[in-house]
């Protein structure tokens, strides 16, 4: 497959199964003076996958999205997009993707309808195909009938929508979208998702959306995640979730790193102290439950057996919980 | 692309793989920043109220003073004062448009421009032309009541005046631009461009004519760009009065458009470069 076949929307579509890559992502390192945000991030986006970025603020999810949507240089490393790079091509990158920021970038001053116009102008759309293009994309997130009203009067979940309808506008290739349902009520959140699903089967779009909520991550096809600029894991949700043995029991107790030793001891397992809590991974964790219970019956003041999730995933690749990073001092900059 | 309704390719949808042309994303932003203005009736309010305010002032202000009385090529104060209120009116609201870059950024507006497949010209174009109007809008109201005191312009007099303006209006707005490309607040451009505006405004023969000054302040005098555009004015509206050779009407409005020209390739670059820091 040549370089410009790679480039055309036809190619992708009509022949899904040819292996190739919308999205390379190949060493990116990114610095913030001493601060590293990225750390020799590698990754491939097959085309027509959605492909999740996860990982807690600070993680360095947003400074990659930014790299990716050409707002920012890399400072060592490669990205392209379509085969295009992100630095020395970035009108041709521009060109092929739709990005929705996770602020609002709509004009709230201008009705839906005059918003997407003046996003068409910015893409080269213009007359009757870019009216029957706007009304076509109103239609789609269900705002036809508000298209006249300034965005100003309209509910967050209706901004997203318009926020969507702006990035989709131009049939970008690739969508990049950061924390896209940030804001909206489940509802929302699952029309969204189902929105999504549906552009990448019918059109074949590529979609690359970071988000901190695992339940999003598990929509993915596939995702990275990220943690202090590392990439810590990917693949498959269901491949990440079984590198983890068995089942995932956490244990309260009022000293929790004297039970953790204990149980190493008596067990011979690897027992974590997570924030406040005993973490264990374990087969038949039922069974097992009976017994530390027993051996420690003063000790544990709560149980629970679950079956790994993504959290897990990131608790045993990082050694510490999603959400007790040290997020002041780690908070990306200029982040919202 | 007359078939809207059928999925199709990207490379369908847009025309070809250059960037798109410059024309129809600035002249969409320009007509953004109209409608912006239109629909924030406190600015449409200030924009046709403050020149009168300030020609009722200074009408009033000068009613008594500075008359010499004696009719015909003697020229009073306020006369001589007018270019150079018109001047300031349009330098003031030239800059301050700009502000709308900084709030742009804020409000994320600005991202989606930055991330759309156009040449940065365009968005320093589209904005600057924006901005451009409003302040000669106002400008020319200003303008309109200039026969009150008794100045009488022909109508190719007039289009002169217009052009004067515009090519003022447009290099300070690009002025503007450039400052309020790298700011993050509105406070930190109020403080940059007050350190700019009334040095270069003082210094423009608005107040006190060059050929009076001593001679390192008749040098900044020379250097300022504003000088041409206020004295290019008096050369159109008082033609009798300029008696001074080194202001020639032709060369000030070259000079004029030349500062236009490079500010506004000032404003361009600092728009065009990429950075390893956030863009916004």
């Amino acid at each position: 497959m040549t370089a410009s076949s790679l480039q055309s929307r036809t190619a992708a579509s009509e022949d899904l199964a040819r292996p190739n890559s919308a999205i390379r992502v190949s060493g990116i390192t990114h610095r913030y003076g001493d601060r590293v945000a990225l750390n020799n991030v590698s990754f491939d986006v097959p085309t027509a996958e959605i492909f999740g970025l996860l990982g807690p603020n600070g993680s360095g999810k947003t400074s990659l999205f930014r790299i990716l949507s050409t707002l920012m240089l890399p400072t060592s490393g490669t990205a392209t997009i379509l085969d295009a790079d992100v630095v020395n091509a970035s009108n041709a990158v521009r060109r092929n993707i739709g990005v929705v920021f996770q602020a609002q970038s709509v004009d709230i001053k201008l009705s839906a309808s005059e918003n997407l116009h003046h996003q068409g102008h910015l893409y080269g759309l213009r007359g009757r195909a870019l009216d029957a293009r706007v009304t076509e994309m109103l239609e789609r997130v269900g705002l036809a009938d508000r298209a006249n009203e300034r965005v100003e009067t309209f509910s967050g979940g209706m901004q997203r929508r318009v926020e969507l309808a702006k990035g989709l506008l131009h049939r970008p290739s690739v969508l990049l979208l950061d924390e896209p349902t940030t804001g909206l009520d489940p509802g929302a959140r699952r029309d969204v998702w189902n929105y999504l699903n549906i552009l990448r089967h019918s059109e074949a779009v590529t979609i690359l959306v970071t988000t901190h909520l695992m339940e999003e991550a598990e929509k993915c096809d596939r995702l990275v995640i990220l943690n202090e600029g590392n990439l810590v894991a990917l693949g498959t949700p269901t491949e990440l979730k079984s590198e983890i043995g068995g089942d995932v029991i956490v244990l309260e107790s009022l000293d929790p790193a004297a039970l953790a030793a204990g149980i190493s001891n008596r067990f011979g397992l690897k027992a974590l102290v997570v924030g406040d809590k005993v973490r264990l991974e374990i087969k038949n964790g039922h069974r097992f439950v009976t017994d530390v219970v027993e051996a420690f019956s003063g000790a544990v003041t709560s149980v629970s057996v679950s079956k790994p999730s993504l959290e897990d995933v990131f608790i045993a690749r990082t050694g510490h919980r999603f959400w007790t990073e040290p997020q002041p001092a780690k908070s990306e900059k200029g982040k919202h | 692309m007359a078939n809207i309704a059928l999925p199709r390719p990207a490379s369908q949808m847009l025309p070809n793989n250059q960037p798109v042309s410059i024309w129809l994303p600035a002249a969409s932003l320009w007509w953004r920043e109209m409608v912006r203005f239109y629909r924030q009736r406190s600015r449409v309010v200030g924009v046709i109220l403050s020149p009168l305010v300030f020609w009722l002032l200074l009408g009033g202000g000068f009613a008594r003073s500075f008359r010499t009385g004696t009719a015909g090529a003697e020229q009073n104060y306020l006369e001589y004062f007018f270019p150079g209120a018109l001047v300031m009116i349009v330098l003031f609201t030239s800059i301050f448009t700009m502000m709308s870059v900084i709030e742009d950024r804020k409000e994320g507006f600005l991202l989606s421009v930055m991330v759309a497949p156009i040449h940065r010209s365009a968005i320093v174009l589209g904005k600057v032309l924006g901005g451009t109007t409003l302040s000669a809008i106002q400008g020319l109201i200003f303008l309109a009541l200039a026969p009150a005191i008794g100045i009488r312009i022909g109508i190719d007099q007039f289009a002169l005046v217009v052009l004067i303006v515009f090519l003022t209006a447009f290099a300070l707005t690009a002025l503007g631009f450039a400052i309020a490309w790298k700011l993050d607040s509105a406070s930190a451009f109020h403080a940059i461009v007050n350190l700019f505006l009334i040095p270069l405004w003082l210094l423009s023969g608005a107040l006190f004519p060059v050929s009076g000054a001593s001679g390192w302040i008749r040098v900044l005098m020379r250097i300022n760009p504003l000088t041409y555009g206020v004295e290019s004015l008096r050369a159109v509206l008082f033609p009798q009065m300029v008696s001074n050779e080194d202001f020639a009407l032709s060369t000030s409005i070259g000079i004029l458009a030349t500062f236009s020209a490079v500010v506004f390739a000032i404003a361009y670059v600092v728009a065009n470069r990429r950075s390893t820091k956030p863009a916004a």
